[in-house]
């Protein structure tokens, strides 16, 4: 492999690493996923904070 | 009454997202539309078996695939953060935003990557035919993901094709050929992969010159530059066409944004075309154009075909008119009315679910239902809250379409002059096609700029507000990542700059 490509790979890997296991886990948790077990709890949260403006 | 999530978060909610699909934006377009130029150079090597066609493809496959491994995966984080900044607005989406998004993994990024594995890695492990098909492939599968992707984002910029569930909050896809075929992801679709292979015909032309102005790989910076300036010169003549009809499209469906465009305060008929000028402050507060050098009556007759045709300005827009149609807008005073009986329409819908009240249920529903299409407006506190940022949205549209139209020079002066064989002699001409390749990508991103800062305050079209899309968390936490990936992607984009040049510098023979 030439050098560039050997660069590329080390690039994507520990770009790979930054983003899935520092960032995704560390900072990116899924708000609704992370708050609510199904999806009907996740719909009722929603729909209040649709309605909440109006008082 | 109104109340909302802290504005800083909606800010730097806004600002990360920019800042990600920006950066994300700078490895599409050349994947887009240099896989094209790499598969027409390799079909011309089968064809012709001519070495230096094999070399130019590889050399030019090389300058890809950097552009590819910086840029691969940079498009997830946008996922991330829809998740955790944009939880509303996921959510209110439903599978209309998740189902396109879903194909394009599935099937178009899949294909892609396979593909791209033989173009790299099977040079000397397929066959010359098999290896061609697979460029090709390559080709196709990118064009495939950014299909998906400009669906659903236009069906943000135009939702239908869906039905609302109030018992789930959410958006619920009915009609799924109706988003696919919508005008707005049609022309939304051929204008992004046109600019984009426009885009890359310039970076072709660009370093090709660069080689001519310094006497390297002449043989071959020829080559490139005539499958690039053809390549681009019927390319940017369909960009110019597909940007027409979209601008048709937008001045139907997001009429605020389309005045925005123009900085047109107040419309009206026989409306000129501003070429260029400089947006102040009206007495009302309200940015318009003026200074300007406009064509009389050609913006009434490019958007209507009619030199006599009506055109809202913001004015317009913000108090109500008549389009050229017949059809009636009301003022946004109003929308923000019926919006909020919406809104109203949907608590007590909910409270008389949970109490069981079935005829209340339906009069609330009906009610409801009534006024979806002016849900958004509901969010909003004043009708100058519709109003997007004139001047950005104005200035970008006017560079991108001024520097679109400089490359369509730029493709006919090259074409002429590799046909007469003179190119090397017009040395400004070779710098000015250097020069051209950052342009391309201010362009690129002016056009970016346009669709989704012109659109504001909606990030979906007159049913959602961005305020009201953002997840309700702490400002601090975006801000931190906002930083973090300020620092990462000015640290890829550096890398990538440096490793592109140094092979640049090596050039094909390398």
């Amino acid at each position: 492999m030439p050098s560039w490509g050997r660069k590329m790979w080390i690039i994507i890997l520990i770009k790979l690493f930054i983003m899935f296991a520092l960032l995704k886990i560390f900072f990116f948790s899924n708000f609704l996923n992370s708050k609510f077990k199904n999806q009907e709890d996740k719909g009722e949260y929603v729909l209040e904070q649709l309605i909440k403006p109006i008082k | 009454m109104t109340e909302y999530t802290d504005i800083s978060t909606v800010d730097w909610s806004r600002a990360q997202f920019a800042l990600t699909a920006m950066f994300h934006y700078i490895f599409v377009p050349l994947t887009l539309g240099l896989s094209f130029i790499i598969a027409v150079m390799e079909s011309l090597w089968v064809k012709t078996g001519k070495e230096e066609w094999k070399k130019a493809t590889k050399f030019w496959m090389k300058l890809f695939g950097i552009n590819f491994a910086i840029g691969v995966s940079t498009g997830i984080i946008l996922e991330f953060e829809f998740g955790t900044n944009w939880s509303n607005y996921s959510w209110f989406v439903g599978d209309i935003f998740g189902a396109p998004l879903a194909v394009e993994g599935i099937m178009a990024f899949f294909m892609e990557s396979t593909f791209i594995a033989i173009m790299f890695f099977g040079w000397e492990k397929v066959s010359k035919r098999f290896h061609l098909t697979s460029s090709w492939l390559v080709f196709a599968g990118a064009n495939l993901s950014a299909l998906w992707i400009l669906v659903a984002n236009a069906w943000m910029q135009n939702p239908i094709g869906m039905f609302f569930n109030p018992d789930t909050a959410r958006n619920e896809m009915v009609d799924f050929w109706a988003i696919l075929l919508s005008p707005t992801a049609i022309n939304k679709f051929f204008h992004t992969v046109l600019s984009a292979y426009l885009l890359s015909s310039i970076f072709v032309i660009g370093i090709s010159s660069w080689y001519l102005l310094k006497k390297r790989h002449i043989s071959i910076a020829k080559k490139s530059i005539i499958i690039a300036s053809i390549f681009g010169f019927i390319v940017s003549i369909l960009t110019v066409y597909s940007g027409d009809t979209s601008s048709r499209d937008i001045a139907k469906i997001q009429p605020m944004k389309f005045a925005a465009m123009e900085g047109l305060y107040e419309g009206g008929t026989n409306i000129p075309l501003v070429l260029t000028g400089i947006i102040t402050k009206n007495k009302e507060g309200i940015e318009e154009c003026e200074h300007s050098i406009k064509v009389p009556n050609l913006l009434s007759l490019l958007t209507h075909l009619d030199s006599d045709a009506y055109i809202p300005g913001i004015k317009n827009v913000i108090e109500g008119y008549t389009s050229h149609e017949g059809k009636r807008f009301l003022p946004i005073e109003k929308r923000i009315n019926k919006g909020q009986e919406a809104i109203l329409a949907l608590k007590e819908y909910k409270f008389h679910k949970k109490n069981k009240q079935t005829e209340e249920m339906n009069k609330s529903l009906k009610i409801f239902r009534e006024n979806y299409e002016h849900f958004g407006y509901g969010y909003l506190n004043t009708p100058q809250e519709a109003i997007p940022n004139i001047s950005l949205t104005f200035y970008s549209f006017h560079i991108m379409v001024s520097l679109g139209f400089l490359f369509i020079l730029i493709f006919i002066t090259s074409c002429f002059l590799i046909y007469k064989d003179k190119i090397e002699k017009y040395r400004w001409i070779l710098w000015i096609n250097i020069i051209c390749i950052p342009l391309a990508y201010i362009a690129i991103q002016c056009g970016w700029i346009v669709t989704e800062l012109g659109r504001q305050p909606w990030v979906i079209q007159d049913l959602m507000p961005t305020k009201v899309a953002i997840t309700d968390i702490d400002t601090s936490a975006v801000q931190t990542t906002f930083w973090l990936f300020a620092i990462l992607f000015t640290t890829l984009f550096i890398a990538e700059i440096r490793i592109l040049m140094t092979q640049i510098k090596k050039g094909p023979q390398s």
